[in-house]
């Protein structure tokens, strides 16, 4: 049903060569980039007008994100092999490497949390300096888009079976899509991490 | 270009198999390169330098991410259009800051302006 309603989903459109879905996802991405790139700038003005900034690591905890960035880049691999194995029609696989990637997701934000609840302890709040206010708003914006991943992630774990065997190309296209997401999720943390954490 | 294009290669298993290793490719440079930014963190180098080897090797890491796990490598020209434009926006948006910064290098150079915006919101809030 939803195939008359949001046209081109299943097959390209002939103009575009594209699922109307790649062209949506893509379009959101886009404006994702902006986003995450105001408070990019926002970092910058901050950090190039302050007589004084931190280094991160004299603040953060260096091999824990090491360790989240380890997570966060295995968990793109498993995503992009769920994709192939749907592809390749492997349904047990699919499961086990979507359910790794939602998994992964999990260990990030138990990292995370683990990271968060030190600097509560010892009163490394937002309000603290501009470098914590910074550190908490982009990386709780992260954190809120590894959640949003994780929820479309699960739904395809979960829900597969109700696609099959008539929708699998749809379903195929969708997992793509989230997987696109999931990627730039990771391309965000890419930059986060140095900026954050290294310099 | 349409004949490689990842999303509908046809599903050929020879295809998919040429996919995977590429991401275990990847996969492993991105490891790579993950411990090599922190390696170079260590070494303390000048705050300019440090900046510009961090974004280079960012650079790459997200390059690897978007080409071959988003599959912009083989992509329709229409997407790739799509994120020319907003590439060219976000510089845009990251530059702004450094024009702040000029009109911030020159403002500073006149306290005698900020100590009278200060006195006249002072007395304002007292009346």
């Amino acid at each position: 049903m939803s195939a008359e309603l949001i046209p081109y989903i299943t097959e390209e459109r002939p103009d575009t060569g594209l699922t109307n879905g790649k062209i949506g996802i893509w379009c959101f991405l886009a404006s994702e980039v902006m986003l995450f790139g105001a408070f990019f700038a926002s970092y910058i003005v901050l950090r190039t007008s302050a007589v004084e900034w931190p280094h991160g690591s004299s603040i953060l905890n260096v091999p824990l994100a090491t360790t989240n960035t380890v997570v966060l880049i295995t968990s793109s691999v498993t995503m992009v092999m769920a994709w192939a194995s749907l592809m390749r029609g492997d349904m047990s696989k699919y499961r086990m490497f979507l359910g790794i990637t939602v998994g992964l997701g999990f260990c990030f934000l138990g990292i995370k949390y683990v990271e968060y609840s030190a600097k509560f302890e010892h009163d490394l709040l937002p309000s603290k300096n501009n470098f914590l206010a910074i550190y908490f708003i982009m990386t709780g914006l992260h954190g809120l888009h590894v959640i949003g991943g994780m929820i479309t992630n699960a739904y395809f774990l979960f829900a597969a079976n109700s696609y099959l065997p008539h929708d699998r190309q749809l379903l195929i296209n969708r997992v793509e899509n989230s997987g696109l997401f999931w990627h730039f999720v990771d391309l965000v943390w890419i930059f986060l991490f140095p900026i954050l954490y290294l310099l | 270009m349409s004949d490689s294009h990842a999303g509908h290669a046809g599903h050929d298993p020879a295809e998919i198999d040429k996919h995977v290793r590429t991401y275990v490719m990847v996969f492993a440079s991105l490891l790579v390169l993950t411990v090599l930014t922190v390696a170079v963190s260590y070494l303390h180098l000048e705050i300019h330098a440090a900046v510009t080897v961090a974004l280079i090797i960012a650079s790459i890491k997200a390059s690897l991410v978007a080409l071959f796990f988003m599959h912009l490598i083989s992509e329709r020209q229409i997407i790739l259009l799509i994120m020319a434009l907003t590439a060219a926006f976000a510089v845009v948006l990251l530059l702004l800051p450094a024009i702040t910064n000029h009109d911030h290098i020159i403002t500073s150079n006149m306290p005698a302006a900020t100590t009278s915006t200060v006195t006249s919101s002072e007395s304002a809030a007292h009346h």
